[in-house]
């Protein structure tokens, strides 16, 4: 399948971050080598290659049990691999203990220490260092002016709110300035408002103090606000990695298109395939789709296509053409505020899920049981092949 | 209408005659003892039965009299051999106290860390013994330490040695017997506040630069100082009154309070006396009873 470039490189109003996984030549500064780690006969990390640049957010993105945390543990140096090789800053790492590697994590449970203040929490890692103690007291203190904890640096960590022990835990893994900072689901226990003001505070950190960030989540809504890129992990294997648009827009299997947001999948089986475009006969969609783009795939072979939600059109009046357009009755809306979502039964029985922005206040609204047509872009859908 | 039950009609609630019943067994069988034992401890020796003077004496003309001996207790701060024998228990019950500890912390780590199945089975081990009597266990000891017995039977048939050993009626069969009693009573608390430790604090505390040894030092031994200081006491206590194990594995020379008070009971049937050392023994046990208390309550409050 031809990927085009994401929307984030050739987007020239972004200022041009460096996108340094573009660039072959580009030297990584986390490299995972063919890492596989077993228990017993489950294989929970299955030959996974990476590379991660400096300064980068990297989100591992996967459900529960898919070996993100694993990964994760083993560039802390509390799993050994059983195979393959960890290179941070170009040393091997493999087989180095967690008091000895340059990198620091913060664990999804926080793990502060209970009987310390929060002051002794984030300099226990200096202490054990034996930096000079002004410098120790330095260090913290512009630590927990960085965090906004400076007027609860005496307090015990069960005197705190989830809120602040999260930036705690945060402080004191920085406080070594590690090359790399492992972040176990690092804003799994707070609240969704919260949780949203703490993305941004994060990146703004990370921004400032230029660590590498290695974040495992399996919130994909994480994931995407954080990372410079994603890699979407299933079953110990990372199925694909790239940016969060990359991700969203060109999905390369079912599984991607599927785990991160919603979509609407048509199974088909390809009627015309050229260079330039291809036709999909749908039996699921009643209908055929056109794409603008070609695939490589064998003839007559089953693909599937995947429009997202907010890429189909709604109309009450036929729109033109005959391809990427369907007929179907209104069975369920969903009013989100900012958006209305609905479900739209296709007369062959199959849901398709539309998302509208509620830009005016006062719409002609389509309500339930209504016959509506659904069409798409001939750029909109994403063929995979798996 | 429903009938009352019998317990309101007496003012009682349920929940109050929950907490009366326990404190109605204490008054009987705590309370009223320590009573009698103190007041026998004001008494002078006397050739009768029960062999003490009684406090109380209706002298003629409706006068009562009583009388308060405190020679028992001048006599105990007087005579050297309390004192001593007294330090000296003081002494084994820290010295065992210490021991239980070096022997049953690791225990009690190894078993809060192990697989939840091995970890139920671990524990078992470790109360097995209370399904017997001390006594029998004690006598056990004897068995195993004495001259010909299967200690000393095994290394002679090993030729590590061509005489017994002299292990029985010395203060080492003495440390033995009590560090092997009491070991339960230390490693349970000490279990039961180690099973509660995240130990992922261990991993936080080796990422920030610890070594294992190191993580352990700083972050599991004051955690764990709760447990560490409710076992120890649980140990030390009853270890100072300690009488059956210095009597049968300590020999003669075992000087503890708690025979003191065993030979002046039975031997010099010096009623008056003895119940002077119970006291005094209750007395420098308190705070240390106190503190135990303190300590369990500070626990089950969750605050470390």
């Amino acid at each position: 399948m031809a990927v085009p470039a994401g929307p984030a490189s050739s987007n020239p109003s972004q200022p041009v971050k460096a996108a340094p996984w573009r660039d072959p030549n580009a030297k990584p500064y986390v490299q995972i080598e063919r890492v596989t780690k077993s228990f017993g006969d489950f294989k929970a990390v299955d030959d996974i290659s990476l590379k991660i640049y400096k300064g980068e957010i990297f989100c591992l993105l996967g459900a529960s049990g898919c070996g993100k945390t694993t990964l994760l543990r083993m560039l802390g140096g509390f799993e050994t691999p059983s195979s393959g090789k960890i290179y941070i800053d170009g040393e091997d790492m493999t087989d180095v203990p967690p008091y000895e590697r340059p990198v620091n994590m913060m664990f999804q449970s926080y793990a502060l220490f209970p009987h310390m203040t929060v002051e002794q929490n984030v300099a226990f890692g200096l202490k054990q260092d034996r930096v000079p103690k002004a410098q120790i007291q330095e260090r913290v203190a512009t630590m927990l002016d960085l965090v906004k904890l400076t007027d609860f640096a005496k307090r015990k960590p069960h005197q705190l709110s989830g809120g602040q022990r999260q930036r705690v835990a945060l402080a004191r893994s920085l406080v070594k300035r590690p090359k790399l900072l492992l972040l176990d689901e690092p804003l799994g226990a707070l609240d969704k408002k919260l949780r949203e003001h703490t993305q941004f505070e994060l990146i703004s950190i990370q921004d400032k103090l230029g660590v590498t960030f290695v974040v495992v989540t399996h919130d994909q809504e994480e994931a995407m606000t954080l990372a410079s890129r994603i890699g979407v992990m299933n079953q110990g294997e990372i199925v694909q990695a790239g940016t969060p648009s990359e991700i969203y827009e060109f999905p390369s299997s079912k599984f991607v298109a599927d785990f991160v947001g919603s979509v609407n999948i048509f199974e088909g089986k390809l009627i015309e395939d050229e260079p330039e475009y291809v036709r999909i006969g749908s039996e699921e969609l009643g209908g055929t789709i056109y794409v603008s783009h070609g695939i490589s795939a064998a003839p007559e072979a089953t693909v599937w296509a995947a429009v997202r939600p907010e890429k189909v059109f709604m109309s009450t009046a036929p729109p033109e053409g005959s391809d990427n357009v369907v007929r179907g009755a209104v069975q369920d809306i969903a009013y989100l505020g900012d958006l209305s979502i609905y479900l739209v039964k296709l007369p062959t029985g199959k849901i398709v899920r539309v998302t509208q922005p509620n830009t005016s206040r006062h719409a002609e609204a389509i309500t339930w049981e209504q016959q509506v047509y659904l069409s798409w872009d001939a750029t909109s859908p994403v063929v995979v092949t798996r | 209408m429903r009938r009352t039950p019998w317990s309101q009609r007496f003012g009682l609630s349920g929940r109050g005659l929950v907490v009366l019943l326990p404190y109605l067994w204490l008054m009987l069988f705590f309370v009223v003892p320590f009573v009698i034992v103190l007041k026998i401890s004001f008494a002078d020796i006397d050739l009768a039965i029960p062999p003490y003077t009684s406090l109380f004496q209706w002298d003629e003309k409706n006068v009562l009299s009583i009388k308060l001996n405190l020679n028992n207790y001048v006599f105990l701060f007087t005579n050297e051999l309390y004192f001593k024998a007294l330090i000296n228990s003081l002494k084994v019950a820290l010295v065992s106290t210490l021991l239980c500890l070096l022997i049953g912390y690791p225990m009690a780590y190894g078993i809060a860390r192990a697989k939840p199945a091995t970890r139920n089975l671990l524990l078992l081990l470790v109360i097995l013994p209370f399904w017997t009597s001390l006594l029998l266990r004690v006598y056990a000891w004897i068995g195993l330490l004495k001259a010909n017995g299967v200690i000393n039977n095994i290394l002679m048939a090993l030729g590590l040695i061509h005489e017994p050993l002299a292990m029985l009626y010395t203060p080492f069969a003495m440390y033995v017997g009590i560090v092997y009693s009491y070991l339960p009573f230390l490693i349970l608390p000490l279990y039961a506040n180690l099973e509660k430790m995240d130990w992922q604090l261990l991993e936080a505390a080796e990422d920030l630069g610890c070594r294992p040894w190191q993580a352990f030092y700083k972050i599991t031994l004051p955690l764990s100082r709760n447990g560490i200081l409710a076992g120890s006491m649980l140990v030390f206590i009853p270890a100072v009154g300690e009488f059956v194990i210095p009597a049968l594995l300590g020999g003669p020379n075992a000087l503890m309070i708690g025979r003191i008070l065993w030979d002046e009971f039975f031997s010099n049937r010096a009623w008056p006396v003895a119940s002077a050392v119970a006291i005094l023994l209750l007395l420098l046990l308190v705070p240390f009873m106190m503190w135990y208390q303190g300590i369990q309550a500070r626990e089950s409050a969750g605050a470390r």
